[in-house]
């Protein structure tokens, strides 16, 4: 999952609807001359790390990576079931033996063919846990894994190390030939062909294991619509056309200048200035008063996209763990008014577990989503109340503050309970204590998925030992649905019954779905078309001036 | 004088070693772990976390880390940040754009604030006087912040004027304005100063002697009046300098600049001592290497001032 840096953390991301540009279309016929060789200026920020795809976990280098590669499978801009990009087809009778034939003749930026085998290596190097790789678990579905990742055994913390893994190369991973490989699962998966689109799983070029990882990254090479030139650290990438780039649409511009801001402001007022030709999310100062739709009039968008801000209970505190008392919790807020009085709009109220433009998810399954405190004071009653102070607790290095004080107070009112919300200086702490199991009250969660499907909402979030299940929730019942549904033949089936499983989690209610992201952008007059891709970062192939 | 600059620069030593670990602890010290918020909702994998802590001695104690640290940067390698990036080069490409900043601003204040500082303590409590004396109070009440966005607005989203934000060519040109901003402050003070030393020195006998003497007005204020009064106002630009640099992080969020403000509070931010430590050992040089000019300088401006 990629984090967003943004100091609002309103995270700008996946599978979203595509739409037209609307504004701006004077032009005529002198259009596509404009943008042969024409260039843009889009917003950006400084990647934490060198552009390794299998290492970047975050939106300012994650936006590059995925304009610099193409990988097996792309989302379609308007979040409908992702689709062969890199591979000609992709194989298998039991979803656990899958052969992936890849296209020929496709190349990277250096010229070199893209081979079964770029797959092959990139993937073993990503899982081979000595290398460090921070997407290196994306590849736990892949037999052998276990012998090439190895896990500290007392936690990054204690006194003894990992040991080294017995294996350099993941056993389910074979070359058939330069077209084909083939990949054997440790265990039937039916999602694994919609991970392939995710940035963990792009090839990369035999130059790559000739130098340090650092090194490649400082000047990556991919096989994406758009090759790498020049990265002047804080202040600008530069990317330009790859014209021998052959699948799907070639960039109609030229030139992408990525302008690396420190401040959202200053960017937005260099896109009020024309200055600055797209900027994915307008600052929350800008939201306000929907001054932004003033300021940018036709230049503005608003999107939906698929990430959703959840409370979640630490259940392993004996106060909550009662379904009735996280229920009752969940009904007392009044989800409508957060969203007209806070967000003014932007962002919906939740009414699913997974976000409904997910494929596979349900809309409105989430029962405990309502507005009913009279339910709620029946369900704490029942709960045998609260005693002692509810705290909720946000990072307040972003903007969250408004929208958790609102929460605590209707808590507050409609129930009776001494609530109130606090906030932990900094992201790391606010982590660094969820990491630890040490919350003591319920607190602020988000989810972005990594690759559009419900199985993303569920096994990671609701799962015994779920990679993102900090509250420590665990239902035998879920645990075995969601298997189920994991292992499911087709992706159908496998929908069918996360389903069943969301239901369990519905009455089990872990955590409490609070609003659905939006997201406001805005790009520059000289703009006369341009999309917006699954996780509502600018489609750049699809811009024309 | 060999002998007091060789005594000021020795000073330099404690100073530098004790200014270098008071910021690394300081930063050690800042709650967080700094791989804990790194993969967002989600634990980053414990082989990540070996992998940089061992990479970064993060498992020693603070002495030992800082040892290693110094111990590297005598050998001129300031280290890495924790992605993976020279710090060396960080500095490098930052600095530059600082003190590109800092000079500018210093170039207006000392432009703006001398002369109006000049004429005003010529014409004490005429109209000009006045006049310089509630701009320089408005000035000094004005946040930096307040008075670069309103710039930013007006000129570069209003009236198109100025580009909003600073290209990473950092022209002259661009930098006149958010100059201004970063100076604005110092402005009024320098004004002041000068001001009231002008003032003060106009009534000393000297000037008395030089214009009974027949001596034409430019001559008297220009070289006489002028060279005497500025030494208040040189110890203020001196030191500003480094205070400026520090103080660019406001002004260089809100131009988009890339200097060493927001590498500071990034590496704040994700605490990473050698980073905070290896800028700030630059200005801390900026700062030491300033005061020491300045002192120089007094002995040029004063013959009566010697340094045994």
């Amino acid at each position: 999952m990629r984090v967003s840096k943004r100091a609002t953390s309103a995270i700008a991301l996946s599978a979203a609807a595509a739409l037209v540009a609307s504004g701006c279309s004077s032009g005529g016929d002198g259009e596509t001359a404009a943008s042969a060789d024409g260039s843009i200026v889009v917003h950006g920020v400084q990647p934490e790390n060198p552009l390794v795809p299998s290492n970047t976990t975050e939106t300012g280098g994650g936006k590059i990576v995925d304009w610099l590669w193409t990988g097996l499978v792309e989302y379609p801009n308007d979040g409908g079931a992702p689709r062969n990009a890199l591979a000609e087809s992709i194989n298998t009778t039991d979803s656990k033996v899958f052969t992936i034939k890849i296209k020929a003749g496709t190349k990277f930026h250096d010229g070199t063919e893209v081979k079964a085998k770029n797959f092959v290596d990139a993937w073993n190097w990503a899982a081979y846990s000595p290398n460090g790789a921070q997407n290196g678990t994306f590849f736990a579905d892949i037999a052998g894994f276990d012998q090439t990742y190895t896990s500290d055994p007392d936690g990054a913390d204690g006194p003894k190390k990992a040991p080294t893994p017995t294996a350099e190369k993941m056993s389910g991973l074979k070359v058939i030939d330069d077209q084909t490989f083939e990949v054997t699962l440790a265990a039937p998966t039916a999602v694994f062909p919609t991970k392939l689109g995710y940035s963990a799983f792009m090839p990369l070029p035999d130059v790559f294991f000739t130098k340090k990882a650092e090194e490649f990254g400082r000047n990556p090479i991919g096989n994406g619509p758009v090759k790498f030139v020049s990265w002047d650290d804080n202040a600008l990438i530069k990317l330009t056309r790859f014209d021998d780039y052959n699948l799907r649409d070639k960039m109609k511009v030229k030139d992408v200048d990525v302008k690396l801001y420190q401040d959202d402001n200053a960017a937005y007022a260099d896109l009020l200035a024309n200055n600055l030709d797209f900027m994915e999310v307008v600052p929350t100062s800008a939201l306000a008063g929907d001054k932004w739709k003033t300021d940018l009039g036709d230049r503005g968008r608003s999107t939906v996209t698929p990430s959703t801000a959840f409370i979640a209970f630490p259940i392993y505190d004996k106060r909550f763990q009662n379904p009735k008392l996280r229920r009752a919790v969940s009904l007392s807020i009044n989800r409508q008014e957060i969203s007209d009085k806070i967000f003014f709009g932007t962002r919906k109220p939740a009414d699913s577990w997974a976000n409904p433009l997910t494929p596979g998810a349900k809309p409105g399954n989430c029962t405990a989503c309502k507005f009913d405190p009279a339910t709620a004071k029946t369900l704490l009653a029942e709960a045998g109340g609260f005693s002692g102070e509810m705290v909720f607790y946000y990072n307040a290095d972003s903007a969250h503050k408004d929208w958790m004080d609102a929460v605590a107070q209707q808590v507050k009112t409609n129930l009776n309970i001494n609530a109130r919300a606090e906030g932990v200086p900094t992201f790391a702490v606010f982590r660094q204590n969820v990491n630890a199991y040490k919350m003591t009250g319920p607190y602020r969660a988000a989810w972005q998925q990594d690759y559009p499907d419900v199985e993303n909402w569920v096994n990671p979030l609701f799962v015994t030992n779920g990679s993102s299940n900090d509250g420590l929730y665990s239902n035998p019942e879920v645990d075995t649905l969601a298997k189920q549904a994991s292992a499911a033949p087709s992706l159908e089936a496998s929908h069918e019954a996360f389903a069943k499983a969301v239901e369990k989690v519905d009455q089990d209610v872990p955590s409490i779905p609070v609003y659905f992201y939006g997201q406001q952008s805005g790009h520059s007059e000289k703009i006369k078309k341009l999309e917006l891709n699954n996780v509502g970062e600018i489609d750049i192939t699809s811009v024309e001036l | 004088m060999g002998r007091y600059l060789l005594r000021r620069l020795l000073q330099l030593v404690p100073v530098f070693i004790g200014t270098t670990f008071l910021i690394y602890w300081l930063v050690w010290a800042v709650p967080g772990d700094p791989f804990a918020g790194k993969c967002g909702e989600r634990r980053c994998p414990d082989q990540y976390i070996a992998f940089m802590t061992e990479k970064y001695h993060l498992d020693q104690n603070v002495f030992v880390q800082y040892g290693n640290y110094m111990k590297n940067l005598l050998q001129g390698d300031f280290g890495q940040t924790f992605q993976q990036r020279e710090i060396s080069d960080i500095i490098l490409t930052s600095y530059p754009n600082t003190l590109k900043l800092a000079l500018v601003a210093l170039a207006i204040e000392a432009i703006i604030g001398l002369s109006a500082g000049v004429l005003s303590g010529l014409r004490r409590n005429g109209f000009l006087d006045n006049l310089v004396l509630v701009s320089t109070l408005f000035l000094i009440a004005l946040p930096v912040f307040v008075v670069g966005f309103v710039l930013q607005w007006l000129l570069g989203v209003q009236w198109g004027i100025i580009k909003p934000t600073v290209s990473s060519e950092m022209r002259w040109s661009e930098l006149i304005v958010p100059g201004f901003v970063l100076g604005s402050a110092s402005v009024a003070y320098i004004a002041r100063v000068a001001r009231t030393s002008i003032a003060e020195n106009r009534r000393a006998d000297y000037v008395r002697t030089a214009i009974a003497k027949g001596l034409p007005m430019r001559r008297v204020v220009g070289v006489h009046l002028l060279r005497n009064s500025l030494i208040p106002v040189v110890t203020l630009l001196g030191t500003d300098l480094g205070a400026l640099m520090g103080g660019a992080i406001v002004t260089e969020g809100i131009f988009g600049i890339n200097g060493i403000g927001r590498q500071v509070f990034r590496a704040i931010i994700t605490k990473e001592s050698a980073t905070v430590v290896g800028i700030v050992v630059v200005l801390v040089l900026v700062y030491l290497v300033m005061n020491l000019l300045v002192d120089l300088l007094y002995a040029a401006l004063d013959p009566r001032i010697r340094y045994e």
